[in-house]
């Protein structure tokens, strides 16, 4: 089954998809397009994996790490499908990530890898922007690149594990304004889905509805205001986001700032 | 007299209660802290930051400007202590099997009181509710480069309280004596005066690109040299005007069982 959560006519509703539609938890059916999309499950403790894919790491430069490397996210960066996403004036390069959002299902502690699925609720797509202007050595990436406000469409569906024949055999692709930008595949994650939750349960306790972006293959590029971006995952669905203006949040005043020259060119060398 | 906010063990009341110095007068009664366990006063996220202490930059000298780093910090250099972290005052902080010891991190904890939002520098201490004291627990580590997840993120590694004092009894953040003590003995003493970006600054950065809730939790900063924790012994962190947390260190069955 999948399901969501929305809003509605003015009130929140668990819903499921029934379809094609919308089935709210008060039993109406309604359209996909009549209601606006939340995030599926509240986000609380929010784990993001960095160079998770072979070739995303070899893209840029830079050897697969031995060690998952793992930040957090706070929930101010969560928005849900057909959200808005902002990208700062004057910023050179602002990506998607499309990556496959696993969200557990139990207090999950000590967990041995052959177990791992038995913690899993389901799945879901997020799109992970990065703003790489502001990475710096510190934290890598930090939380200036990663945890900005609504720069992590997730969504539209939380799909049940047991709907997922393979979670680590699923097609990943990301289109902006329809052109295939990005194209990959689970299994070539450097840590999977068991591997994350083993190393994560090992030395912190998982509950339920945390969540573990899995990271992003390769097939990055730059986006613009007024682009549309999806991105979608075999089985789990489409996640659509706009970037928007500034002008749309009403911001005029723009930090200037040293550091925005020419980053394109550099991403190599930095990384 | 300080006004502060408490809450109590096995409720989920939170409690306005009038402080001195380690004591507090709840229903009539005086309680002293020190004989006290006590639910952390806090509920949103923790965000803490690093390299705020001009200590800690003076430190890495010349190793800004080498590799891994390169340069200076531009922009606050931000972690988060996830839910599973956080712990209240008197609680065990558990010993990871393995681990020799910890590093106690005496952080001011900047309590948010209303949704802040690209806040200006002159507005940004009205979005403040009050102030607590935070442990941040670490496993001792070296390099900032990537994200201490293993390190920092550890259940119990974050206590708080014993309360939330309110932001009008605490004059200025700016300018509070920090003290660590272990089993009583002075380890480490600093002020937050030796910000590099003092508080309201810090939430003016902070915030430009993140919203901060009402309940978050913004930590000014650890003091360079934290002090080594082992297993047995008692922390407390006195923030002047704010309040003494304190905690002891257990093997982690013990601290198994306290839960």
């Amino acid at each position: 089954m999948k399901r969501a959560r929305v809003a509605y006519a003015g009130a929140v509703h668990e819903a499921v998809e029934t379809n094609g539609q919308v089935k709210l938890d008060d039993g109406r059916l309604v359209q996909e397009n009549e209601v606006v999309w939340l995030p599926p499950v509240n986000p609380r403790t929010v784990f993001a994996l960095g160079l998770n894919y072979a070739d995303h790491a070899k893209e840029l430069d830079f050897q697969a790490p031995a060690e998952p490397l793992v930040f957090l996210k706070g929930p101010n960066a969560f928005v849900g499908h057909r959200g808005q996403s902002r990208r700062p004036a004057g910023v050179e390069y602002m990506h998607y990530e499309c990556e496959l959002a696993v969200v557990i299902g139990k207090k999950a502690r000590h967990v041995k890898r052959e177990e791992a699925y038995q913690y899993v609720k389901g799945y879901t797509i997020a799109n992970d922007y990065a703003i790489r202007d502001y990475l710096e050595n510190y934290f890598r990436p930090n939380l200036r690149v990663k945890n900005r406000d609504g720069c992590t469409p997730i969504g539209p569906w939380l799909t049940d594990a047991a709907d997922i024949a393979d979670p680590m055999n699923l097609a990943l692709r990301t289109f902006v304004n329809g052109k295939l930008t990005q194209e990959g595949n689970t299994r070539d994650m450097v840590f999977g889905i068991r591997d994350l939750i083993e190393y994560l349960s090992r030395f912190m306790t998982l509950e339920e509805n945390d969540i573990i972006l899995t990271g992003t293959p390769e097939g990055l590029s730059d986006t613009a205001a007024e682009d549309i971006v999806v991105t979608e995952i075999e089985g789990i669905g489409r996640l659509e986001n706009t970037v928007v203006s500034d002008e749309v949040f009403g911001i005029q005043e723009v930090k200037k700032e040293e550091s925005h020259a020419s980053h394109r060119g550099r991403i190599h060398e930095e990384h | 007299m300080k006004t502060a906010i408490v809450k109590i063990p096995g409720t989920s009341r939170i409690e306005k209660v009038e402080v001195q110095g380690e004591e507090f007068i709840y229903n009539g009664s005086s309680y002293f802290t020190n004989q006290l366990i006590l639910e952390a006063p806090i509920s949103g996220t923790v965000y803490g930051t690093e390299l705020n202490f001009r200590g800690e930059l003076e430190q890495l000298g010349d190793s800004l400007y080498k590799p891994p780093y390169k340069k200076p910090p531009a922009a606050p250099v931000l972690y988060i202590k996830p839910a599973n972290t956080i712990s209240g005052h008197g609680m065990l902080i558990p010993l990871p099997e393995g681990a020799e010891e910890l590093q106690a991190g005496a952080a001011l904890g900047i309590v948010i009181g209303k949704k802040a939002v690209r806040l200006k520098e002159e507005e940004a201490l009205e979005y403040v509710a009050g102030y607590t004291v935070v442990n941040d627990v670490s496993i001792p580590y070296s390099s900032v480069y990537r994200p201490a997840i293993m390190q920092k993120c550890r259940d119990g590694f974050c206590p708080a309280g014993p309360w939330i004092t309110i932001r009008e009894d605490v004059k200025n953040p700016d300018a509070l004596s920090i003290r660590v003590f272990v089993n009583g003995v002075l380890q480490q003493e600093t002020t937050t005066a030796n910000l590099i970006r003092p508080v309201s600054k810090l939430i003016a950065d902070v915030t430009e690109f993140m919203t901060l809730d009402e309940g978050d939790i913004l930590l000014a900063g650890v003091p360079e040299n934290p002090p080594r924790m082992k297993e047995g012994d008692i922390v407390k962190i006195s923030i002047e005007s704010v309040g003494s947390l304190q905690n002891r260190v257990a093997k982690e069955e013990e601290w198994m069982v306290q839960l």
